[in-house]
């Protein structure tokens, strides 16, 4: 190679290695602060100070009192159904959509679209919002959980255009031989799309494990209360006194420490061990959502 | 197919207006299928979009649940006039821009010299670690992520024990409203600069290497090649987003911002959203809240345009 690296180029080279290390500490320390910290024996991590290296003692006393505290359990039931029953109706609604609106002979689609993409920009905002899902007696039901989001509009540009790139004419030989738009959209277009749809599960479904806000304004029963607005509670408004009722006085204080630690591994946990399998398809709709529109 | 619609088109306005109609049905009974499977989509956005833009008139009444929003009697500008003349109106104003000015001029560049400096790295495997451990905190939930600041921020929190290390005495970040914004953006950055960043290396992939080639016969070097060649090739995505950014500058951070915030940091926290949130959620008084809702959405809009207006004069990079 022709190339001469200069010398500011070889500092700046360092510089560049030293900032990336930097950044990968800065971020993965956080997390392995936590989980040491959640294994730790509480009476020394509460005296503890300083940068953890390893766990301080040993004790899976929070990871105990987590996993039988009720309001954890319920929550985790709850997010798994708002999950699983969220995202089907996401998918359902947005490839309805997306289908309808991929065809090129359609009355209307044009004003359709532009209906679609008025939403994105425009929005009723929190207060009618909040009005509507009361006149609809939605209100501290899972429905005002599931039915409000059906559609990101985002998502369903994104799918649209992925069935557009379809070949017509796998469409028009199978409508030769007497399929509707019902089979075609079942038997050539779906199969034909997955990578665009598992980036859309994903997304929805992530969507749905991390939402706590839609939680927060529409439920009130705590029954029905996902993971993350039990976490809301656990981690910001400082009440683990719920769990150590077994516990005595002067160990409360001690334990609702590694109580906290030990919640935000087993609430995140799913998405961490997933994320290195899951992460090309991340990334894959980001690049399909920013090159093609 | 463009030429079956002109054709159409062409059809119904050589023959009489009520045949076009006619034909439009006869394309419905035809295509049935997709035309009902547009239906709940319609129906989807008509009831969950629509209807609350709709239910922005309440802005403008003096709204009673009983009374639903066609019976509660008028009131004009009234709750307009009252938030203009409510004495935490300036401060709100002024939160809301201050918080958007920091993400506009810390957090918005982060991910583009992240991009900048990934681009520079000569080996594949050790550019993949990086980017992958920085996307994780993007799928950490708002919760936890404000979790984490609450603990890690604590008077005795790691924060604190580190700089402890260095002899300084222990801030209480969360009572002090000069710490806020510093903390909120820096969490911001850290949530979001590697899956920020995605879309700027996607840019970059997409420059045409004989540019590279050409400047380096012209001698020159990475930074001139840098200055020269990348930067101007991600322009429009920086500009497209930095426009989408201001569009939505009024209205995001809410979610985030009722977690963090408490009482004794409303002076610098406290922004219009938050402010809705509490007036018409949890003070139940909703024409008032739907008035400033309203009022900070006409403010984004105003934004989005002019935004999208000087970039289209200034760099010929638009969203419309």
């Amino acid at each position: 190679m022709i190339y001469k690296r200069t010398l500011g180029e070889s500092i700046f080279k360092g510089f560049n290695l030293c900032f990336m290390l930097l950044l990968c500490l800065v971020t993965l320390y956080p997390f392995i602060y936590i989980v040491f910290a959640s294994l730790s024996n509480p009476a020394e991590i509460a005296r503890f100070r300083g940068l953890l290296f390893y766990p301080q003692g040993f004790s899976l006393d929070a990871y105990k009192a987590v996993l039988e505290n009720p309001m954890i359990v319920t929550g985790y039931r709850n997010t798994l159904f708002y999950v699983t029953a969220g995202t089907v109706i996401n998918l359902i609604m947005t490839t309805l959509g997306a289908y309808a609106l991929s065809r090129r002979n359609v009355y209307f689609k044009n004003w359709i679209m532009l209906i679609i993409v008025i939403t994105m920009v425009f929005h009723g905002g929190l207060i009618p919002s909040f009005l509507l899902i009361n006149n609809l007696g939605m209100l501290n039901t899972p429905w005002a959980l599931l039915l409000p989001g059906a559609i990101s509009s985002f998502n369903l540009i994104i799918m649209r255009t992925a069935f557009q790139g379809i070949p017509v004419s796998l469409e028009e030989s199978a409508r030769i031989d007497g399929a509707n738009d019902w089979v075609i959209m079942m038997r050539i277009i779906l199969p034909l799309s997955m990578p665009v749809i598992a980036v859309m599960i994903l997304w929805y479904a992530v969507g749905h494990w991390n939402s706590y806000f839609s939680a927060l304004i529409y439920l009130r029963d705590r029954e029905l209360f996902p993971l993350q607005l039990v976490l809301r509670e656990i981690l910001i408004s400082n009440s683990t006194d719920n769990m150590m009722t077994g516990a005595a006085a002067g160990d409360r204080l001690d334990i609702g420490i590694t109580i906290k630690y030990a919640t935000i591994i087993v609430s995140t946990l799913p998405i961490l061990v997933l994320y290195p399998f899951l992460q090309k398809y991340f990334v894959h709709g980001v690049l399909i959502g920013a090159l093609k529109e | 197919m463009p030429e079956l619609e002109k054709k159409m088109q062409a059809a119904a306005s050589t023959v009489p207006a009520d045949s076009k109609w006619k034909i439009i049905k006869k394309d419905m009974i035809r295509n049935r299928y997709i035309y009902l499977m547009l239906l709940p989509v319609i129906a989807y956005y008509g009831l969950f979009h629509y209807a609350p833009m709709y239910g922005l008139l309440i802005a403008f009444k003096d709204y009673g649940i009983a009374d639903g929003i066609m019976g509660s009697p008028w009131v004009g500008f009234a709750h307009f006039q009252n938030f203009f003349e409510n004495h935490y109106f300036w401060r709100l104003i002024r939160n809301t821009l201050m918080i958007n000015m920091y993400q506009l001029l810390i957090a918005f560049p982060a991910p583009i010299i992240l991009a900048l400096l990934l681009n520079e790295l000569r080996s594949v495997l050790f550019k993949r670690v990086v980017q992958t451990i920085s996307y994780l905190p993007h799928f950490i939930s708002i919760v936890v992520v404000v979790g984490m600041i609450v603990d890690f921020a604590a008077r005795d929190g790691l924060i604190n024990n580190i700089l402890g290390m260095f002899g300084a005495e222990p801030i209480a970040f969360l009572q002090e409203p000069g710490w806020f914004r510093p903390l909120y953006i820096s969490s911001e950055v850290w949530q979001g600069i590697g899956w920020g960043s995605i879309i700027y290396l996607a840019a970059m992939s997409t420059i045409d290497p004989s540019l590279y080639d050409a400047a380096r016969i012209d001698g020159a070097g990475r930074l001139k090649q840098t200055l020269n060649v990348t930067i101007p090739g991600i322009m429009p995505t920086i500009v497209v987003l930095l426009i989408l950014n201001i569009g939505s500058m009024l209205s995001v951070g809410s979610e985030k911002i009722i977690l963090m915030y408490n009482p004794l940091t409303y002076e610098t926290a406290d922004v219009i959203s938050t402010y809705v949130y509490r007036k018409g959620i949890l003070g139940a008084d909703f024409g008032y809240s739907a008035a400033v809702g309203l009022f900070n959405s006409v403010i984004s809009f105003i934004l989005l345009t002019a935004a999208n207006t000087v970039s289209k004069r200034v760099s010929e990079n638009s969203l419309w």
